[in-house]
């Protein structure tokens, strides 16, 4: 088994060596590959999730190591080697990216334009999210990190649409490069604290399980957090660093809006998780209050921006910097349920956003309008849109049944044992949400038919497989969530140091 | 004989210079008849010069033939013998790409002539141990990038060889007084003597070290191109042939580093006064690299804008020597940090300039805005350019990665964290230069859909630049061990 964490790395960037062979004047060969490697990615990431979580053992598994820099004086005496494994916050997390990339295949299917440099771009950036996943390298975290940010860029200038709104407009390269420049300006915090670490830790390695068993000093701690903490949480959204987000997600294609800001963004929590907190407990704890007046802000700034958009991507887009403030929230709280909580609103968030977007773009691609004044009665032409639509939005609102309330419960519930003043607020945005969502559902797919909109037909076939399959695992984790509970409560407490489990 | 053999590589390159002048005298002698062939023989004739020379290098190495020449005025070691690679290689690369650009120059003889005296002038910097030697090699590569920059003979390019040859008479001027200095001070020219009498130096003529110190960096900083001394580049980068710009912008600047490195080092490597020239080099990196970024936001030439990044770039090498003067493993980490950053900076900076070659001589146009939909026209110089632009920028699988991760990590381990926060807030502004090219080649509509073929030598250059930039990125290792190997000179 040692071999699946470094296939998941190496299937997108062997898809890419292929995309780059295939001449581009076979378009449908170029998607078939797609497929096959989008769901090899599937697949694994399944087995990686069924493997982990229904097999005994606990901890990090499949561990690789495999030397990269050895006798090189520059970075210490260990060198640095390429080390992936896999715990129980990173299973949910691969499955996640496995999921929200094949179901992104099938949406992209109907992208014409070069769709060569569209898919070589997208696995890239997979290969880079599957590394941040499983690296156990400092090093190479940040490595796998930066060539995950990167093709975004270019995804949004070339493939994005541009918003125009009554007295301005929004140009798609705007929305990219303020991405770019925020998220580097993230990832230039995260170096220079890496830099840090690995000069007070003086253990001569990247190896994060190394770094963990160091105690740092407790100012140093105070300082280094920040560093992490910011520059990671740029990436999560943070407010008030989180206006690339809509703008980004608005401007970019379909399938990278959901891989954005399904999987993207959980990047930045999960560094924040998974260096931040592991290695500055002390740290954490200082910085905790700070951190979760912003989780807070974030969550009720974000449902407040969602509530007042007429732009149905809009709306979603500042609905995951609401649903991302929950996630911060949730880490803020230094507890085992509530940082549970922040591991499961990752997953559930990353569905059902992904979920949204896709049917945005569903809506988007035959009416070439986004404004939902503009919609009305839509599910009597498109049911299953509808449907969808519905299942992803109750979702987002914290129905129970569906994987957002497992996710919340454990959220706010963390939130009022520590802060309870932020579980009232918490709770708050999510009635919010529920306003914003029920009201949009209204007003584009209930109520009189527009008789504009009487030529609109149902999703492709391919949207309706990719949504279904995301609906499969909302509602897999709404009522079965105990493979994911278990074991992300097993590497939590072995995070914040209350069981004594864990390797 | 020794001395001869440890000076072989230089000695090559020099007499296959002269050989490709009496070549073309032949030529000329045998009338029109055998034209033809004229071009692509002397290229050919220059590029064996600069095989020849690496095979020497590193035959020098094999049997183990490092050690001093000439009574002690050229010292050949793992430090001179890295440089040997370098300039050699970064030579072959610029033949390379020039082959195709002098297909209506008349002067092709001189042009490689000359390309190759620069070269040996640079590898001699590299290797000379002696002030006066340092001076002749100076002078060496100087002149004949001079003749090179004007080689256009248009307007642009005589201004630019004029405003170089000034500055640069200037600064060899102050680099001589300065080289003067130590003599007055020291009584010695040879730069291990100076290093003894230096470390006896007592208060007073500590001071006057300092002022040496002073007119050295001044006018060593012309060749690195540093602020304060970086006025020449734009217009000089914008005006000179491309090849000639690219061959400046590497060769001539890692040679003012190779020759900075071995006198501050050798000569003044004392601990006193080595901590107030690393002060001085840590202010000026934190001024070359804000200046230079920020000056390349608002460019619209790409040769300008590449001429401000390159500046921003000596001030990240900077840090390598600032980080030098702390604690003795330091002194490793910085020199090699900087040995790293010129080696992976060389295949950035060629194959950049290789793009541009390309794409301006058939758009006929350097404004960025004119390289709107280059992907469209050639998908594959396009992606060439993005990949060094993302190296520029230190963006991972490339060579630029890690040797920003090499240099910002000496900084933060020497306690110049401050440094290092500086450095990487620039890479910000850097991102954004060096994407706005990138998204104006992607997405911008093109002027005409004609495709852009480079031609096959430069397609072949452009090829050995993006490859080994993207090597390194993945296995850094040999340059590292490498470069490791020649800071340890030093040690």
């Amino acid at each position: 088994m040692d071999w699946v964490l470094l296939a998941l790395i190496a299937i997108p960037i062997g898809a890419v060596l292929v995309f780059m062979l295939i001449p581009s004047r076979y378009p449908q060969l170029v998607r078939n590959v797609a497929l096959v490697s989008g769901f090899a990615m599937f697949a694994l990431s399944v087995l990686v999730f069924v493997k982990y979580e229904f097999e005994g053992g606990s901890g990090f598994r499949f561990d690789l190591q495999l030397a990269w820099l050895e006798n090189v004086a520059f970075l210490g005496k260990d060198g640095i080697s390429l080390h992936l494994a896999v715990d129980g916050i990173s299973a949910p997390m691969v499955l996640l990216t496995g999921i929200v990339i094949f179901a992104g295949v099938f949406i992209s299917w109907n992208i014409d334009y070069r769709n060569k440099d569209y898919f070589v771009l997208l696995f890239l950036l997979v290969s880079g999210v599957f590394g941040v996943f499983l690296s156990l390298d400092l090093f190479f975290l940040f490595f796998f990190y930066e060539v995950a940010v990167l093709p975004m860029y270019l995804l949004i200038a070339v493939w994005g649409t541009s918003s125009h709104f009554g007295t301005f407009t929004r140009p798609k390269e705007y929305a990219a490069m303020k991405l770019v420049l925020y998220l580097v300006g993230g990832s230039a915090l995260i170096f220079v604290g890496i830099f840090a670490t690995f000069m007070e830790a003086g253990q001569g390695t990247f190896d994060l399980p190394v770094l963990g068993a160091v105690t740092y000093d407790e100012n140093f701690q105070k300082v280094v957090f920040p560093l992490y903490a910011l520059g990671f949480g740029i990436l999560a959204g943070l407010w008030p660093f989180h206006t690339w987000s809509p703008d980004g997600h608005v401007a970019a294609p379909t399938a990278v809006s959901m891989l954005h800001a399904g999987v993207l963004m959980k990047l930045g929590a999960f560094g924040i998780l998974r260096v931040a907190i592991t290695l500055f407990p002390e740290g954490a704890q200082f910085w905790a209050p700070v951190l979760m007046t912003l989780g807070v802000t974030g969550a009720l700034y974000g449902a407040i921006s969602a509530m007042a958009q007429r732009d149905l991507k809009y709306m979603v887009g500042y609905s995951s910097v609401s649903h991302m403030g929950f996630v911060l929230m949730g880490l803020a709280t230094l507890t085992t349920i509530g940082v549970n909580g922040a591991v499961l609103q990752m997953f559930a968030h990353g569905v059902m956003t992904a979920l949204m977007f896709a049917m945005v773009g569903a809506v988007y691609d035959q009416a070439h309008v986004r404004d939902m004044t503009m919609f009305g009665g839509l599910a009597q032409k498109t049911p299953r849109l509808a449907a969808f639509f519905a299942i992803a939005g109750l979702s987002s609102l914290g129905l129970p049944g569906l994987a957002g309330f497992v996710a919340e419960f454990h959220i706010f519930v963390g939130a009022f044992n520590t802060y309870p003043w932020a579980g009232a607020l918490g709770i708050l945005a999510a009635a919010i949400t529920a306003t914003y969502i029920l009201r949009m559902l209204a007003m584009v797919f209930f109520g009189p038919f527009n008789e504009r909109w009487a030529g609109l037909k149902e999703m492709r076939r391919g949207e309706q497989f990719g949504g279904a399959l995301l609906i499969a695992f909302i509602i897999f984790m709404g009522v079965w969530p105990a493979p994911f509970i278990d074991r992300i409560s097993e590497s939590v407490e072995f995070i914040l140091r209350v069981g004594a489990s864990g390797p | 004989m020794d001395s001869v053999n440890r000076f072989g590589p230089e000695l090559i390159l020099l007499a296959m210079a002269a050989v490709i002048i009496l070549a073309d005298i032949g030529w000329a002698l045998a009338g029109t008849g055998a034209e033809r062939m004229r071009r692509p023989a002397l290229g050919a004739l220059a590029l064996t010069g600069t095989a020849a020379s690496i095979i020497w290098s590193a035959l020098l190495i094999a049997f183990d033939e490092q050690g001093e020449a000439f009574s002690g005025m050229i010292r050949v070691d793992d430090f001179a013998l890295f440089f040997n690679f370098l300039f050699a290689g970064t030579a072959a690369i610029v033949i390379l790409a020039s082959i195709d650009f002098l297909r209506r120059n008349r002067f092709v003889a001189e042009y490689y002539a000359l390309i190759l005296a620069s070269t040996a002038g640079m590898m001699l910097l590299a290797s000379t141990i002696d002030l006066i030697a340092i001076f002749v090699a100076l002078e060496l590569t100087g002149i004949s990038l001079y003749i090179l920059v004007a080689f256009m003979k248009d307007g642009r390019s005589s201004e630019a060889g004029l405003k170089y040859l000034l500055l640069g008479a200037i600064s060899s001027a102050v680099a001589l007084y300065g080289m003067a200095y130590l003599f007055g001070i020291t009584g010695s020219t040879s730069l291990d003597e100076i290093g003894l009498v230096v470390s006896e130096a007592n208060g007073e003529t500590r001071s006057a070290l300092v002022l040496a110190m002073v007119f050295l960096i001044a006018g060593f900083g012309f060749k690195m191109a540093i602020v304060p001394f970086q006025m020449w580049v734009p217009d000089v980068y914008e005006g000179a042939p491309t090849p000639v710009t690219a061959f400046l912008s590497v060769g001539s600047k890692a040679a003012g580093f190779a020759v900075v490195m071995r006198i501050f080092l050798t000569a003044l490597g004392d601990g006193s006064i080595s901590s107030d020239w690393a002060t001085v080099f840590a202010i000026l990196a934190a001024i070359s690299m804000s200046l230079g970024n920020i000056t390349a936001l608002v460019q619209g030439n790409i040769k300008r804008m590449l001429g401000y990044s390159s500046i921003a770039q000596a001030g990240t090498f900077l840090i390598g020597l600032a980080v030098v003067a702390a604690a003795d493993p330091q002194l490793l980490l910085g020199t090699s940090a900087v040995l790293f950053f010129l080696g992976t900076y060389a295949f950035t900076n060629l194959g950049a300039f290789i793009a541009v070659i390309a794409i301006s001589s058939k758009i006929g146009s350097d404004q960025i805005a004119d390289y709107a939909g280059v992907a469209k026209r050639s998908p594959l110089l396009a992606l060439g350019l993005t990949i060094c632009l993302l190296s520029l920028t230190g963006i991972p699988p490339t060579a630029g990665f890690i040797a920003k991760v090499y240099v910002f990590n000496a900084a933060v381990q020497a306690d110049l964290v401050w440094l290092a926060i500086v450095g990487v807030l620039n890479s910000v502004v850097a991102a954004y230069y060096y994407l706005r090219v990138v998204l104006n080649m992607y997405t911008a509509e093109p002027a005409s859909e004609e495709s852009i073929q480079p031609g096959y030598y430069l397609g072949l250059a452009m090829v050995v630049a993006v490859v080994g930039l993207l090597v390194i990125g993945i296995f850094p290792s040999p340059l590292l061990e490498a470069s490791e190997a020649a800071a340890r000179v030093f040690g």
